[in-house]
């Protein structure tokens, strides 16, 4: 079972690696958004601070769903989708394994850059460190969310538009608590813990139920 | 316990079956709804007192709770039939679930539009951030996504299943996100709502409420069997039934 | 008839709500049975298409 898995996430790293402009893409995507804010709003220091969480998280939602059309576009262009479908292996460990690809090519890197654009909205180092935390817990959970709706709109016309019309909506809670454990890191460093275990226990959820839902979504997908 | 319940199942037994229902539930509908009018405009109060007192704008009352109401409500009998039709696979439940949407969609609409009406006079703004009315906007979003899913894939089949299953998850997600905008602080919630609470209500009021309520679930009904019809017919357009029936000239 | 009307004065409020509430409400009757008529119209045509069709 673990082979599988290990087999699958090794092969969608590879193809990724292969075209590496696809992860910049979404990565750049992240930092635009995120700095064309200041020149909207202005750059007030306070207000860029009240702002910064928000806007991280709503750049990071929409950069995130952005790159979901390619969770299973290529793979269901040349059929490789219909082949994992038809395999003995249970489909939703392969989903699990795809989503899990997916992440660590698109959420991990708005992780890692995270502290970059903290600094743009001159958020101190806990409130970044705290935003960096929220983030690695809660971007798993955007990807595993989106996975059902990237497999429900598999091959449409004008999929992307519709996929965010789908998804935008569901990831409201981990938006909700994401950008609420940086804003109340400003008051008191302790009370970031009944977000931050919140955001574990959707992502404990999530990866129980959003591949099965993402596995049954492909099967009407494919039929 | 010879009823054979998937007998009604068959869309060519159910349409005729609709067709005779629909103007009973017209009927309802006028008769409650002239019941809860008149209960509500002239044997309530033209004032109330209370924590936050309201003068003659409460009565969108009797609009606005019973389409929140139904709003809700929708959402989930859409969701049953859509369930049913994943688990059993039957046609009608799906086609069912189809001609809920609509309706649904319309009444969230109206519970937003009603409340912010109702809101200016009596909070002093049209739109607030307020739990309740953010979820409400998020379950039109619902709606709108499931008929946008469904309209978007050409194949009957999978735009049925794929929407059912968009309408499952999103029914898992809707208490989910009130909660989270209820308590953006997960130790305490607020919100501007008052704790409502049905038995606090006069009882003049509640009556022309519970009136208006009913009248809607008929005028639910009505409108989702009219839609039920009219997406049979075109589903099975090809069948000899639906064939005899146009050319009898449409009726039933 | 006029004090009804006016509402206390929240003429707009009231009266809003409600001329929404019947607007879209009536535009749903409507709009179905409009439907239903394009649909029946559409199906009569598509058979009297496939008897003269199958006449010849």
């Amino acid at each position: 079972m673990l082979r599988v898995f290990w087999c699958i996430l090794l092969r969608d790293l590879t193809l990724a690696m292969r075209r590496r402009t696809d992860v910049l893409t979404t990565l750049f995507f992240f930092v635009i958004v995120v700095s064309l804010f200041p020149l909207g709003v202005g750059t007030e220091r306070k207000i860029l601070q009240m702002l910064g969480p928000g806007v991280v998280w709503v750049a990071a939602l929409l950069a995130s769903m952005l790159a979901l059309e390619r969770l299973f576009a290529a793979d269901y262009e040349d059929g490789t989708l219909e082949q994992m479908v038809l395999t003995a292996q249970p489909l939703s460990l392969l989903v699990l394994a795809k989503i899990t690809a997916h992440w660590l090519l698109t959420g991990l890197p708005l992780v890692l850059i995270a502290p970059l654009v903290g600094m743009q909205y001159h958020l101190t180092s806990d409130a970044i460190l705290v935003m960096m935390m929220a983030l690695l817990i809660g971007t798993p959970v955007l990807s595993l969310i989106g996975a059902i709706g990237a497999a429900l709109t598999l091959g449409l016309r004008g999929g992307g538009i519709l996929l965010s019309l789908l998804i935008l909506p569901l990831y409201i809670p981990v938006l909700v608590y994401g950008a609420g454990a940086v804003e109340v890191s400003s008051v008191d460093l302790a009370d970031i813990r009944p977000y931050l275990t919140l955001l574990g226990a959707f992502l404990l959820v999530a990866v129980l139920f959003a591949p099965l839902a993402s596995s049954a979504a492909l099967k009407i997908s494919l039929e | 316990m010879a009823l054979n319940w998937f007998r009604f199942a068959a869309p060519a037994s159910f349409y005729p079956i609709a067709g005779r229902l629909v103007p009973v539930f017209w009927v309802l509908t006028a008769v409650l709804l002239l019941v809860g009018l008149y209960w509500g405009f002239f044997e309530t109060p033209d004032r109330l007192g209370g924590s936050n007192p309201q003068k003659e704008y409460y009565r969108i009352i009797f609009i606005h709770v019973p389409a929140a109401w139904m709003s809700m409500w929708l959402y989930v009998v859409m969701v049953g039939w859509a369930a049913i039709g994943l688990v059993f696979n039957t046609r009608l439940s799906f086609m069912m679930a189809n001609a809920v949407a609509p309706t649904g969609a319309i009444f969230t609409f109206l519970a937003l539009w009603t409340g912010s009406f109702w809101g200016r006079p009596s909070w002093g703004t049209y739109w607030d951030w307020d739990p309740r009315l953010t979820t409400e906007l998020i379950l039109f979003f619902m709606y709108i996504g499931y008929i946008a899913l469904h309209s978007a894939i050409d194949d009957t089949r999978r735009a049925d299943r794929a929407a059912a299953l968009l309408a499952i998850v999103g029914l898992v997600m809707v208490p989910l996100i009130f909660w989270s905008i209820n308590c953006p602080d997960p130790s305490q919630c607020a919100a501007l709502h008052q704790r409502s609470n049905l038995t606090q209500i006069e009882g003049n009021i509640l009556f022309a409420m519970l009136m208006v309520a009913l009248a809607f679930w008929m005028y639910s009904f009505a409108t989702t069997l009219m839609r039920l019809r009219s997406i049979i017919l075109t589903r099975e357009a090809e069948n000899t039934w639906v064939r005899d029936l146009v050319s009898k000239g449409g009726r039933p | 008839m006029s004090g009804f009307l006016s509402q206390g004065g929240y003429a707009f409020f009231v009266w809003g709500a409600y001329g929404m509430t019947l607007l879209l409400l009536v535009a749903e009757i409507l709009q179905l049975r409009a439907q239903r008529r394009t649909i029946l119209a559409r199906l009569g045509r598509l058979i009297r298409m496939r008897d003269s069709g199958a006449k010849q």
